[in-house]
């Protein structure tokens, strides 16, 4: 078992035929990935790494039943290309794009959820489940297959505590970048949920960071779940960002540093390391 | 990115949004403008921080000649480290009450969230949530006209005010929406005694990675130093920070979590440049001779390559040292795709390349402190 992403998982890519969309299609099916289908619109009849490339999300959907998206196009049209993924049927979106308008995203994640689609991202490197499917950019080599769930809101930060777990004899269940921009579709919250069902997870490791109070959620519902987590919170030392008005302070009313969000979680029960390395360590004492 | 004051006030009126009459005065050749304005008027320092009033970016003057003089001495003043350019010099309002209304994106709900309360002015942060009246949006739908009845009816003004009240509301949402804010505020909305609603300050910031859509606005960012500024130039985000070692890592959340285990070892990250995906070996070095302006005392790099290869970092790294005159004690870390060969260029550039984040973090504090520290 695992969350979102197994042997099951059929993709289609959205911007196959682009830059990134070439490279990671292979690097997805070099993993083991069962990917199905590309779009491009204009670019229909194309093969790509052995892969059919059609003109829209229909198209591909008629000749070859995808059941999850990975989209690679240019943050101008990702809104749009999330939309036909949703009209078309598809629960499950990784949005690799980075740079998507805040607006556009709002919407975008209103949308998947009133037509129930998940989506992960913007602005991720993926999902992972080890021995089963990529969808995503992350380095394949670093994974191991085993039980501890990773949720993460950073990039190259996650590679450096699946390599902390992997050293300290563990793999992982299933890997998961939120993404770090302001509006992702999938939280902490929700990915906790998942794994905490999840037979074949012992522990979660969750990743965050400074900013918005998405780590402090996770420690409220960390209270309810049976499995021990595990976290890692960067920017202890980051200068203060800056303000988003007397709007933002509102809303976070001094939540989003560091200091709370460790707070948060050790008083939830969180095992939480001052440095990436002993996470692989937290997570042998907690087992 | 943040609009300063005057250009908020501009697209505030774009929208219809009452604003004070007032004039922008750039030079001290231009201080006739003054003359335009009421006798009594209030002169703001244009500068891209809150708090100005307190530093002495706000003054009042009842009298042209008065006014002339008091803007005369702003231009110029250096308020928080930022230079005065501008005055805005706009009619004194006769206040009788201030409000507040703002309107930002809520991570957490995913939503757009409006807030407004009957008190204004710089405590507003401060008030119990029971004061406050939030409101929440969704974007899909767009804001309703019972949201906007609901949130008028909750301010203490009569029905006419209430009117003026929802119009403002309306429109300053259509604005967040059309100008892809992340934030549009009024605080305070004053209240004036003979029953008018103005926008007494503006508060907009624009969705940086919206701004493809939306050329009008110059890109200003005044708020960085010279280095930050060259390197944002180029593509490459730099930030300058107090200490003295300066760090290399790839990865907005990899830099951080170098700086913290910097400061774990006793040591402090001084300036901080996060390569991102990229393993160009010209950008690196591009990169690194950025780093090499700040004159950090120690430099610690830290790669981990997921898709990026690490040898091309590294042969970026030996090319630039080949170009420096001066070697600055470097402690490096580099692992991922290609790790062995990049441990290899490294080698036979003079380096001892660490095996984990702590021990290079430990090294370069070590580093530092041999110097003399």
């Amino acid at each position: 078992m695992s969350i979102i992403v197994d042997k099951g998982t059929k993709v289609l890519v959205h911007g196959i035929t682009g830059h990134q969309g070439v490279f990671h299609t292979r690097a997805m099916k070099e993993f083991g990935t069962n990917v199905v289908a590309g779009m491009t619109p204009g670019k229909g009849g194309q093969e790509v790494e052995g892969v059919p490339v059609f003109n829209s999300v229909a198209e591909a959907m008629a000749a070859r039943s995808p059941n999850t998206s990975i989209i690679f196009v240019p943050a101008p049209f990702a809104k749009d290309s999330v939309f036909e993924a949703v009209d078309n049927g598809i629960k499950t979106i990784v949005i690799i794009t980075e740079r998507i308008p805040v607006h556009d995203m709002a919407a975008t994640v209103e949308y998947a959820r009133y037509n129930g689609a998940k989506i992960i991202g913007p602005n991720t490197p993926g999902i992972v489940t080890p021995g089963e499917a990529k969808v995503g950019i992350m380095p394949s080599k670093i994974f191991v297959d085993g039980h501890i769930g990773v949720i993460s809101r950073s990039g190259t930060l996650t590679y450096e505590i699946v390599d902390s777990i992997t050293r300290a004899g563990y793999g992982q269940s299933t890997c998961l970048g939120l993404g770090g921009d302001p509006i992702t579709g999938m939280s902490f919250v929700d990915a906790l949920a998942l794994f905490d069902k999840d037979k074949d997870t012992d522990a979660v490791v969750i990743v965050g960071e400074i900013g918005g109070t998405a780590e402090e959620e996770a420690a409220e519902f960390i209270k309810t779940m049976h499995k021990p987590v595990c976290a890692y919170i960067a920017g202890q030392t980051a200068p203060p960002g800056k303000r988003m008005g007397h709007a933002g302070a509102i809303i976070t009313r001094g939540k989003g540093t560091a200091e709370s969000k460790i707070k948060a979680l050790t008083a939830a029960g969180a095992s939480v390391a001052r440095l990436p390395a002993e996470i692989g360590e937290l997570v042998k004492k907690v087992l | 990115m943040d609009l300063i004051e005057y250009k908020a006030k501009e697209v505030f009126r774009k929208y219809g949004i009452p604003t004070p009459k007032g004039v922008l005065v750039k030079s001290h050749s231009e201080l006739t403008r003054v003359e335009d304005i009421a006798p009594k008027v209030v002169l703001k320092a244009q500068v891209p921080i809150g708090g100005r009033g307190k530093a002495g970016g706000i003054k009042f003057a009842s009298s042209t000649d008065e006014a002339k003089a008091r803007v005369s001495e702003m231009l110029g003043m250096i308020i928080r480290g930022f230079k005065v350019g501008s005055v805005l010099v706009e009619e004194a309002l006769d206040i009788s009450k201030e409000l507040y209304l703002g309107i930002t994106i809520d991570r957490s709900a995913k939503d757009h969230l409006i807030i407004g309360a009957a008190e204004g002015g710089v405590e507003i942060e401060s008030l119990p949530d029971g004061k406050l009246i939030k409101t929440h949006v969704r974007a899909l739908a767009g804001l309703q006209s019972y949201q906007v009845r609901d949130i008028v009816s909750k301010y203490p003004l009569n029905a006419e005010q209430q009117k003026a009240l929802a119009d403002i509301l309306r429109k300053l949402f259509t604005l967040y929406v059309k100008e892809d804010a992340t934030l549009a505020e009024i605080n305070p909305l004053v209240l004036t005694k003979d029953g008018r609603l103005v926008a007494a300050d503006a508060k907009l910031s624009i969705d940086d990675d919206s701004l493809y859509r939306h050329k009008e606005y110059e890109r200003v960012e005044s708020d960085l130093t010279p280095l930050e500024m060259k390197a944002k130039q180029k593509g490459i985000a730099l930030i300058q920070l107090d200490g003295r070692i300066g760090v290399i890592a790839n990865g907005a959340g990899l830099t951080m979590a170098t700086l913290d285990s910097l400061e774990i070892y006793g040591g402090k990250g001084g300036v901080f440049l996060d390569l991102g995906g990229t393993d160009d070996p010209e950008r690196v070095t591009e990169a690194f001779m950025l780093l090499q302006e700040a004159n950090p005392s120690v430099i610690l790099i830290n790669i981990f390559g997921g898709i990026t290869k690490c040898d091309t970092v590294a042969e970026g790294i030996r090319n630039a040292l080949s170009n420096l005159k001066k070697r600055v004690p470097t402690a490096v870390r580099i692992r991922g795709l290609n790790e062995e060969r990049a441990k290899e260029i490294l080698r036979d550039a003079g380096f001892v390349p660490c095996d984990t984040m702590a021990e290079v973090a430990r090294t370069a504090v070590e580093m530092e402190r041999k110097l003399g520290g």
